[in-house]
Order: C-alpha cells, then structure tokens, then sequence
C-alpha cells in the first residue's frame, strides 16, 4: 500500500514514475492529489463561509435594533414558496450526491442522467424566487426610491397579509427600517441565486462532458468537488430559510 | 504501451484508491430525514413558543447542515485534514458571528 508499490518505469524515462492517466506528475500517488484538491475546494468553500457569514451577522445585528421592522417585513413573505423552494433544493442536493455516485461507479447514463435532474432542479428553485421576487416589486417592496411603507404603516391595505397575522401599523420611523429587512433580503437570497446561477451553468457544461465519458474513468474529482460546492449552497439556503421566513411568524 | 499497461494502471489505481463510495441507500435515508425536518421546522413556526421559535428554528437548521455535511458532503469518510478544516470553519464562523452579537448585545448595559 505504500508508495514503494509504485512501478518504477525503465531508464528510457529516467525518474518518471508510473501512474494514472490522469495523476499529474508533481503529486506522488492519485490519493495524494485527490486529497489535495479536496483540502483545496474546503479552503474555498470557507472563504465563502466567511462572505455569507458577513452578511447573516448583519441580518442579525439589525434584526436585534429593529426587531418590530423586521417581524412585520417578514410576514410579507410566502411560506408556503419558501418551503417548496427548501425541498426542491434539498432534492437538488440528493440528486446531485447520486451524481457523484454514478460517477465513482462509473455509471455514464446514470450520472448524466442525475446532472440533468439536478439542473432541472436548480432551474425550479430560481423560477420559484422569480414568483417570490416578483410579487416583491409589485408591492414596491425593493429598497430604493420607489420603496413603499403601506403595507407597514397601514397592514390593513395589504389585506392578504393582514388576514394572516393582524398587524398593527408600525410608527413611520419604525416602519422606515423594513427596508433594511428588505435590502438584506435581496443581498442574501440575491448572492445564494447567483451562487446557483453558476452552479447551473457549470452543470450544463458538466452534462455536455459526462456525455462525452469525461467523469466515468475513475477521475471524479470535478464532479466531487462540484458536489461540495453545489450542498454548501443547499447549506446557505437551509439557514436563509428558518431566519428569513420562520422565526418572526408570531409576536 | 501495449496491453498489460492497462493491467497495471488497474491494479495502481486499486490500492491507490481509498476512497470511500457512499451508498444510494445512505443518501435517500438522509435526504429523507431532511425532508420531515423541513417539514417539521415549518410545522414548529406555526406554534407559538416565544423566544424558543428562533431557537428550534435555528437547532433544525444545524441539525440539517451536520446532516448534509457527514454524509452528502462526505466529511465523515474524509481525512483528518478535511474534518480539521471544515472543525476551523465553523468554529471561525462562530466567532464572527458570537463575538460580534456580545458586543452589540451589551454595549449599553449598565447605560439606564
């Protein structure tokens, strides 16, 4: 098991060693390397622990200041959109961790077919948010100078929502920070989108190249790592869901 | 270059390769749990707990990542390197986040 096992190859390519296809020459064996480029995608991947973190620590800080703000903007969003976006995304996750197994096991149609399930996926979650978003603009509930307080400062004008949780109209300094709700709505479920914005753009060109045998060889690191990187957005979202959805429901 | 290359390149790749293949069946007990979780969190907001909303929130929500972390994200069958990097991860997160909120939290305490 150790590297003296490693076939030695004749003089006429001096001290080159014998190994996979794919092995690049400065790593001593393909465990090696595979070890390495995992280490490296976590390195990254906490990089953008660091950067979403920034922006839940924000959430929050303001939620502590202007916590009636913050309770009555929530309720103007959908839950039942955001659970359904919570399971599609979840099965998104699945599927793509099939994909990886079709992969190690070298099951060509199989992974292609798990990489376009997931693609699907990662489509309907941003069609989902389209729904969620758009129905934000109609409201004029996206900070900036067409930013409406009606709804807070008068719940009953918004009479879908007020049905729901009897909302009583916030004074207009108070009302004034929903927007601050809203601006981190978008920052963060705006940054997760273009996350998966790229993440399906990586997954078309994956599925053109499994096609083409590209991940069945026994060579899995892209699609492994595109796994990790594609579950650490499913992590963002398994957060953004409960903070920006749930936990405002009452009081 | 010939034919027993391939033959070696096999057996190279047989030892060399340690690495851990989850099972599909693995996967679907998992994604299950995090189905009913979801479920679950959803059912708990509509119950009025006062301050524990925010917190059984939150709890489910770890519950779901260390889930999806082990298992789809294969940190269990991974090296000490990558447990030890994912470990400094949340612990720096954690730091970000816990030391940030003390300090906001107590600024003005003993100030009425």
């Amino acid at each position: 098991m150790s590297d003296s096992q490693v076939v030695v190859h004749g003089a006429a390519e001096g001290a080159h060693h014998e190994h996979l296809p794919y092995q690049r020459h400065h790593f001593e064996t393909y465990a090696q390397q595979s070890d390495a480029t995992n280490f490296a995608m976590w390195l990254f991947l906490l990089t953008e622990v660091m950067f979403f973190g920034g922006l839940f620590t924000a959430y929050l800080i303001y939620r502590n200041w202007y916590y009636p703000a913050f309770v009555q903007a929530s309720h103007q969003l959908n839950i039942f959109w955001g659970t359904a976006n919570t399971a599609v995304l979840i099965s998104s996750s699945f599927t793509m961790a099939m994909a990886v197994w079709s992969a190690e096991v070298k099951k060509k149609s199989s992974l292609v077919l798990y990489l376009v399930i997931t693609f699907i996926l990662g489509l309907v979650f941003l069609g989902i948010k389209t729904i969620e978003y758009s129905e934000k603009i109609e409201k004029h509930h996206v900070p900036g100078f067409h930013y409406s307080l009606q709804s807070f400062v008068n719940p009953q004008s918004d009479p879908e929502v007020y049905k729901e949780y009897k909302d009583k109209p916030l004074p207009y300094d108070m009302a004034r920070h929903t927007e601050i709700y809203f601006f981190l709505y978008f920052a963060m479920t705006g940054m997760h989108a273009l996350h998966m914005i790229i993440g399906i753009a990586i997954l078309g060109v994956m599925i053109f190249r499994a096609r083409a045998g590209a991940y069945t060889t026994g060579h899995v690191t892209f699609v492994e790592n595109f796994g990790l990187y594609w579950h650490f957005v499913d992590i963002i979202w398994i957060y953004l869901f409960p903070l920006l959805y749930l936990i405002s429901r009452h009081q | 270059m010939s034919a027993p290359h391939d033959k070696d390149f096999e057996s190279i790749e047989e030892h060399e390769h340690h690495h851990h293949i989850v099972s599909p069946i693995v996967y679907l007990t998992i994604v299950g749990i995090l189905l009913v979780m979801t479920g679950l969190t959803v059912a708990a907001s509509y119950v009025e707990m006062g301050m524990f909303n925010p917190i059984v929130a939150l709890a489910i929500a770890a519950f779901k990542m260390v889930l999806v972390v082990l298992f789809f994200m294969h940190v269990k069958y991974s090296t000490k390197l990558t447990k030890l990097t994912v470990g400094a991860g949340v612990f720096t997160f954690l730091v970000l986040v816990g030391m940030t909120l003390s300090d906001y939290w107590t600024r003005a305490w003993g100030r009425w």
